[in-house]
């Protein structure tokens, strides 16, 4: 995407913020990896964290994903956004990633509440794109909407773009927990009880530290990472424990304002 | 920095091939039961492309395992209430592809009650798949859907005879509804129509060939939506490019973004400028990856111009021959698309291209009944309605008939109280006089527009004024005593012959009153906007009815609005 933005910008620069949400449950790798690219291309970066929760104690194992997320992102977001002053943000959410996504909109209303109300969207005709709104309401845009998995990383190879090396298949510590495979070199990652094995795995996706599942994978390079791809049998986002806590729970999220 | 390369030249072709293959984006459209999701889902099923675990979610509780036990149905139907209700509310997109082609599907709702959601997928479509429940053969809704795929432009449809397996796989019944659906369909003009007898249930000729219908000899469906020819029918004569963004940096580069929706553009050529109807060259084009000398539609690049121009947002590049309209008058076939029908008293926005301006609809000329294709007379549309309607804007939209081009013929009606789209729109073109709009395209000669308009210390303008009315003695008397060049023209005969003298006049810079009888108003007002003039006042008879003084008094404020002439000053 911020290549996309880099693009059509060019050869001015990117008129805008990039906005950060930390939960402070991300991989270090992923943080190191953002300021380090951030630095580079010479962006203005906000980062923003709902640390009142954070200080009440706000965390996936105590609170459930459910209403840790419902703190942590999509509170964080909303407030950022609203005290940033901010009418429209971008995000990188794509419609083959999971089924309530396949309705968004490429310009998203959110009320003044941040909430997605998939029954009255807008209609999207062509690429005339609506984006009015009043004050306090706002617009997610998606560019990526359209593309897949593999478009992503066909894209990512043609251009040469860095990614989070966490992305790239090597030998790590691992715990087996319920369906997924958990990375257990990260601070409070293994719960008591737990052995970790040393396996070749790699992310598929990257979201918090205790919320996102590895997989095997023997792909270290953006090729093997493209054949393996072509071979897979499972979506994406299988190994986001947040997609799974109910039936529609990404609707449901997205519903209270989540990207 | 995790960048991971070095790859084999035989990896490199491989990505070329899959990044260049040919993209196919078409749309879905049945009722209720034709099986549509059923449908879908068995083209991503049969094509593998569908992961496994969302299988498991579409798995039918108490089936026994197996294909029988998929609800495919369920794959589509992402929003809770589709999935509680059983149907399909709002447009879903699914991607696939194969060795030959990417496909990308929007899966419309049916129902009449979503005729708006069936438009806005069928906008971006090049292919329309309709279903037809072969035991109830063609229904007012399969005309509805192929209708609204012809009215957004659909070149290529697909009729899906589906549930062949209900009817014996009766070759008869296939042919009967053929043959009833190619009579409704002939005036739709749609460019090709290809009819298959499937099974989306079993999957008989959806992907794989079906045994059961040895009789068909045409494609399976996946095998025609890989092989139909959709080398795009690019309009390559008439360069437009819509300027969405002006870009500067620090050590003075100025130049134009924007998208080129049609035509082709190469450096040095001659561009006009609207609205200022300037005429210069392109100097540099550029993208992220390289300066170009020649550029092809569709792509999005910034241009610099020869020449330091007010150009921003909203403006429009184009070929200085080969112009569009450039009118504030518009007509357009609607689609309503809001709970709170047309209001004819209420503003509205319009955004087209890169501008949004101000609008009101005149009138509604006529409302289509989208299932007998009759045109109905009405001053009114609801929503999922269609209707034709003119529409007066604040500020000249530069357009083309959107079957000729669809990114300058499109628009969005929006409500600017609730913010919301109320409709979606496609130009209409008007036949008669079409000629009479090419012959007169502007003279450039060594004395510019602007040279003019800087001598008299205005811009042209018309004033459409009824005949004999004490409004036109007035008005020209007025606009004389304020310095401006006017000149009134009461000539009888042609509008378009009439148009052709007050043109010229228009040219040299001229103020012309055009005072013309009644019944040709909208004749001259078609010919006025056939022929691009830009500020072009009607004035209403309730205006001119409030008394002489009065009337011409504001058309010199619509003047002194439109920056025809400047602001009176107080000694004035």
């Amino acid at each position: 995407m911020v290549r996309l933005a880099q693009k059509a910008f060019y050869p001015g620069r990117i008129p805008f913020p990039f906005l950060h949400i930390d939960t402070t449950y991300k991989f270090p790798e992923m943080i190191e990896f953002r300021d380090q690219f951030c630095r580079e291309i010479g962006v203005e970066l906000i980062v923003h964290t709902n640390q009142r929760a954070i200080d009440q104690g706000a965390n996936p194992h105590r609170l459930g994903t459910q209403a840790c997320c419902g703190l942590l992102k999509t509170r964080a977001l909303l407030d950022a956004l609203e005290q940033g002053g901010f009418d429209a943000a971008f995000g990188g959410a794509r419609r083959d990633e999971e089924k309530s996504r396949a309705k968004e909109r490429i310009f998203s209303f959110r009320d003044k509440f941040g909430q997605w109300d998939p029954r009255n969207q807008r209609p999207e005709p062509w690429n005339l794109y609506n984006c009015r709104v009043h004050r306090g309401e706002s617009i997610r845009v998606f560019p990526l909407s359209n593309w897949t998995e593999l478009d992503v990383w066909l894209y990512i190879y043609t251009e040469e773009i860095p990614v989070v090396p966490l992305y790239f298949a090597k030998s790590r510590p691992v715990v087996t927990r319920g369906r997924s495979l958990v990375l257990a070199d990260h601070i409070d990652s293994v719960l008591p009880g737990e052995e970790p094995i040393l396996a070749s795995c790699r992310m598929r996706s990257l979201g918090c530290v205790p919320c996102t599942g590895a997989i095997y994978s023997d792909a270290a390079t953006l090729p093997e990472i493209i054949r393996e791809l072509l071979s897979f049998q499972r979506s994406e986002r299988e190994n986001r424990v947040i997609d799974h806590d109910q039936d529609g729970s990404m609707e449901l999220k997205k519903r209270e304002g989540y990207f | 920095m995790g960048v991971a390369s070095g790859a084999a030249p035989d990896f490199d072709d491989f990505v070329h091939q899959v990044v260049s293959k040919e993209l196919l984006r078409f749309f879905t459209a049945g009722n209720v039961d034709d099986g549509k999701s059923t449908l879908i889902g068995r083209l991503l099923y049969d094509s593998q492309a569908i992961y496994e675990d969302q299988l498991v979610n579409m798995r039918r509780p108490g089936f026994p395992a197996g294909e029988s036990a998929i609800d495919f149905a369920f794959l589509t139907d992402g929003l809770r209430a589709e999935r509680e209700q059983g149907i399909t509310i709002d447009v879903a997109y699914r991607f696939f592809s194969t060795p030959k082609r990417q496909f990308i599907i929007a899966d419309t709702p049916g129902h009449e009650q979503y005729t708006r959601n069936m438009a806005t997928g069928a906008s971006t479509a090049s292919l329309a798949i309709i279903l037809i429940d072969g035991r109830n053969g063609v229904l007012l809704q399969s005309r509805r859907h192929a209708f609204i795929a012809s009215l957004l432009g659909v070149s290529h449809m697909v009729v899906a005879v589906n549930k062949m397996d209900l009817v014996d796989f009766s070759e008869r019944r296939f042919d009967e509804i053929r043959t009833d659906f190619s009579k409704f369909a002939a005036p739709l003009q749609i460019k090709d129509t290809c009819f298959i007898p499937i099974s989306a249930l079993h999957g008989d000729n959806v992907v794989h060939r079906s045994e059961r219908m040895p009789w068909f000899d045409g494609p399976t469906l996946l095998g025609y939506l890989e092989s139909v020819h959709i080398a795009s029918d690019r309009n390559l004569a008439e360069m437009r490019f819509p300027v969405q963004y002006v870009i500067r940096t620090n050590d003075g580069f100025r130049g134009y973004a924007g998208p080129l929706v049609s035509g082709i553009l190469q450096t040095g050529d001659e561009v006009m400028v609207l609205p200022s109807r300037i005429v210069t060259r392109i100097q540099s084009m550029h993208t992220y990856e390289e300066e170009l000398e020649r550029a092809l539609p569709p792509i999005a690049l910034t241009v610099t111009l020869a020449e330091e121009l007010d150009v921003g947002r909203g403006a429009m590049l184009v070929h200085p021959v080969h112009a569009p309209r450039v009118s504030r008058v518009v007509d357009a076939r609607l689609v309503w698309m809001t709970e709170r029908p047309l209001d004819n008293n209420a503003s509205y926005l319009v955004k087209h291209t890169t501008q949004i301006v101000g609008a009101r609809v005149r009138d509604v000329r006529y409302r289509m009944n989208v299932n007998t294709l009759e045109k109905e007379p009405s001053n009114q549309l609801a929503l999922n309605d269609i209707g034709a309607v003119t529409l007066v804007c604040h500020k000249s939209l530069f357009y083309d008939a959107y079957k000729r081009n669809p990114a300058t013929g499109s628009l969005i009606l929006i409500d600017p109280i609730t913010n919301e789209t109320a409709a979606v729109g496609m130009i209409t073109g008007i036949q008669t006089g079409e000629v009479l709009a090419t012959t007169m395209g502007t003279r450039t000669g060594p004395v510019k527009e602007q040279e003019r308009s800087a001598r008299c210390g205005h811009k042209p303008a018309i004033i459409c004024v009824r005949d004999n009315s004490p409004l036109v003695q007035r008005l020209e008397r007025l606009l004389f005593d304020r310095g401006c060049f006017v000149h009134t023209v009461e000539e009888v005969g042609e509008p378009a012959e009439i148009l052709r003298l007050v043109k010229i006049l228009n040219a040299a810079g001229l103020i012309t009153i055009w005072s013309t009888p009644e019944s040709s108003r909208d004749q001259v007002e078609a010919a006025a906007q056939l022929a691009g003039i830009e500020s072009f006042i009607a004035v209403e008879e309730a205006d001119a009815r409030r008394g002489e003084e009065e009337a011409a008094r504001s058309v010199c404020v619509g003047l002194e609005d439109q920056g025809v002439i400047p602001p009176a000053t107080a000694t004035d």
